[in-house]
């Protein structure tokens, strides 16, 4: 009887520190998580401000501009452009 | 035995013994007892006395969502940026420091100064909504007293060139004008709050609860396309600049989906940069305004005709002398000629012509025609502040008033909703709702008109466009365009001035398969042309053309060169 009780005071003594040391773990865990999803929503905001970059640099009237003026690029007149016929067009290629 | 008795203390009463003994036992019961109570009845309060004691309650935050045309470019995003604030109290700072602060808030020192010098206070905001650069050497600095906390702010990376559409919100992140305000629930996020356990190095190692879930707010797609949007805005720009007009509007809506692909106003502003804004400057002339269309209506009230049998394409209108008197009002027109065919009142835009065709009409069914076109009624778009327009009851109408109406005098309606009724002519006469945002799906119209009599008004409008109409200037190379020009004397003081006008032109291209319908409006234009023809139509025309090549429509007349329409060439228009 005495014996039987002391098997069960050892494996409770295992189960409380295994009950700790899981609590620990899953702490531990958490707080990588945290710092995980804090540099997710950081990148979210770069995210954000490169688009915002993106779109500044490349409004329509900049590129015109800088086609225009630098590049020395104009849009051709409708005489020579010619049109290719549909199956053959990049969109249409299978 | 009596020895030991003799050495041994005199033996107490027993019941001393058991005494001790019941009060340490008693002792242990109230121990045990209280231990019962503490653990199971009073767990939960200690449970929340302890959590207390390192947990917290963190804000979440949410983000508003983005405003982007329909390729997915960028026209509203919100990022972060730093406010920076002071407790003046407790604000320890030398002067080569303040000097530097001053420098990086772009402050003068002596306003730093008398804002830090107001001790009683013990929250001033030194400078809002800086770069998060800024921020870093502003924190770098080690001011005490000095403190940040991060705000949103909203940028418009294609700035005025799309300012009334999007509209603006206000320092708080909440939508103040346009789409902004329109959409502001869905775009708007909703913060949430949750309770975290903190570990002694600030660690958030537990969650607790979620107290409110953050909800961010949804991305918007707009109809707008950004290229046609900046080509639309730069031709207008330039008309208002070189005919030195009050304001101007254009938009551009798209045939098949009643999509709006474009809509610009003049003047604009820079919503990322709003000191100084004028109501003028704020408005979107296109649906918040109205005006006396002018001559831009005389081809629905020429459709009614067609529709009830009245007249035909070729039937001649007696127009001689030029003039018509209703009571004490004249109507005139510019180029008096003795009879013209229906198709020719469109194509020289008779005042005369147009008055004698609406007076053969019944009144309600000329009523009834134009509440289905939409007049006297909001567009719909969604957009805050649309203007309904005006159309007088039936019962007010006297002959004056259905003679004046037929060619726009004495009814009001806004650029989005005139744009809307051409849909008629564009669709083979169904009209198509308008909307501001992305559907990417043939809209369904409603029949307002047959197919027949919508066609044969195209002809007509496509007419109109050719050297002898009022707008040959409106043609563009490679397509075939139809439209209708407008010059409408402004109102004031309830009559008509002399000499400021509306310049108008409406119109959609290619006439073999209508796509684009585009409006376009100028206020006063100053510069001495002042004809719709002269004014309105070629911006018209270089949108047009823009437009048609970006959306890569077929071609469909030939490409031969246009030329500015020679002398006599383009009719005047009546007034």
């Amino acid at each position: 009887m005495a014996k039987l009780n002391l098997l069960l005071l050892a494996v409770l003594v295992a189960c409380a520190l295994g009950l700790v040391t899981s609590q620990h773990q899953a702490r531990k865990r958490f707080a990588e998580l945290e710092l995980e999803q804090q540099r997710a929503r950081e990148l979210e905001v770069e995210y954000g401000r490169l688009q915002l970059e993106a779109s500044t640099w490349g409004q329509h009237a900049r590129v015109a501009r800088v086609a225009g003026a630098m590049l020395g690029l104009a849009a051709p007149d409708a005489r020579r452009v010619r049109e290719v016929a549909g199956a053959a067009g990049p969109q249409e290629a299978p | 035995m009596t020895a030991a008795g003799a050495i041994l203390p005199p033996r107490f009463a027993s019941w001393r013994a058991f005494g001790v003994l019941g009060l340490l036992l008693a002792g242990f019961a109230v121990l045990a007892a209280r231990s019962v109570w503490l653990q199971w009845v009073e767990s939960d309060f200690l449970r929340r006395k302890g959590e207390a004691r390192h947990a917290r309650v963190l804000e979440v935050p949410a983000t508003r969502g983005r405003i982007l045309d329909r390729n997915g470019e960028v026209l509203a995003v919100s990022t972060p940026v730093q406010s920076v604030w002071a407790i003046p109290e407790d604000v320890k700072a030398s002067a080569a420091q303040l000097k530097a602060l001053a420098g990086l808030l772009s402050l003068a020192p002596a306003e730093l100064e008398r804002r830090l010098a107001d001790a009683g206070r013990d929250f001033v905001y030194l400078k809002r909504q800086i770069p998060p650069e800024v921020a870093e050497q502003v924190a770098a600095l080690g001011i005490p007293g000095i403190y940040q906390h991060r705000e949103y702010r909203r940028y418009y990376p294609a700035g005025e060139t799309a300012a009334h559409v999007v509209g603006f919100t206000g320092v708080d992140d909440k939508g103040q004008e346009g789409i902004e305000l329109a959409y502001e629930a869905l775009l708007a996020g909703v913060p949430g709050s949750r309770r975290v356990i903190r570990d002694r190095l600030g660690r958030i190692v537990e969650d607790i609860a979620s107290i409110r879930a953050a909800r961010d707010g949804r991305d918007l797609a707009l109809a707008l396309d950004a290229k046609i949007q900046s080509l639309a805005f730069a031709a207008l720009k330039s008309a208002v600049e070189t005919h030195r007009a009050k304001a101007g509007a254009i938009v551009v809506v798209d045939v098949r989906t009643g999509e709006v692909l474009a809509l610009a106003n003049l003047p604009a502003y820079n919503p990322n940069n709003r000191a100084r804004l004028s109501g003028a400057q704020i408005r979107n002339r296109v649906v918040t305004d109205m005006f006396e269309p002018g001559s831009t209506l005389k081809p629905f009230t020429v459709a009614l005709a067609l529709s009830l049998g009245r007249v035909g394409a070729q039937t001649r209108i007696v127009t001689a002398p030029g003039s018509l008197t209703l009571g004490k009002y004249t109507i005139r027109d510019v180029h008096p000629a003795a009879a013209m065919s229906v198709a020719d009142v469109i194509r020289k835009s008779s005042n005369v012509g147009a008055a004698k065709i609406a007076l053969a009409l019944p009144r309600e069914e000329m009523h009834a025609f134009f509440a289905r076109l939409g007049f006297g009624a909001p567009p719909e778009l969604g957009f805050p502040g649309e203007a309904a327009g005006k159309l007088r009851p039936v019962a007010s109408w006297q002959p004056v008033e259905q003679a004046t109406m037929a060619y726009g005098h004495g009814i009001a309606v806004s650029l989005a909703q005139l744009a809307r009724a051409y849909t008629v002519f564009a669709r083979d006469g169904e009209l198509v709702p308008l909307t501001l945002v992305r559907t990417g799906m043939p809209a369904a119209g409603r029949q307002v008109l047959s197919p027949e009599v919508a066609r044969t008004v195209r002809a007509m409008l496509e007419a109109a466009v050719q050297p002898g109409g009022t707008a040959p200037r409106a043609r563009v190379m490679g397509w075939r365009v139809a439209g209708k020009t407008g010059t409408s004397r402004k109102q004031e003081n309830g009559g008509y001035a002399t000499n400021r006008y509306i310049a108008s032109f409406v119109g959609f291209a290619p006439v073999s398969e209508p796509r684009l319908v585009v409006a376009v409006m100028l206020d006063e234009p100053s510069a001495g042309q002042y004809y719709g023809g002269q004014v309105a139509a070629p911006v018209f025309a270089q949108v047009t053309e823009g437009a048609l090549r970006l959306l890569g429509v077929p071609y469909d007349a030939p490409l031969v060169p246009i030329g500015l329409p020679g002398e006599g060439e383009e009719a005047k228009e009546s007034t």
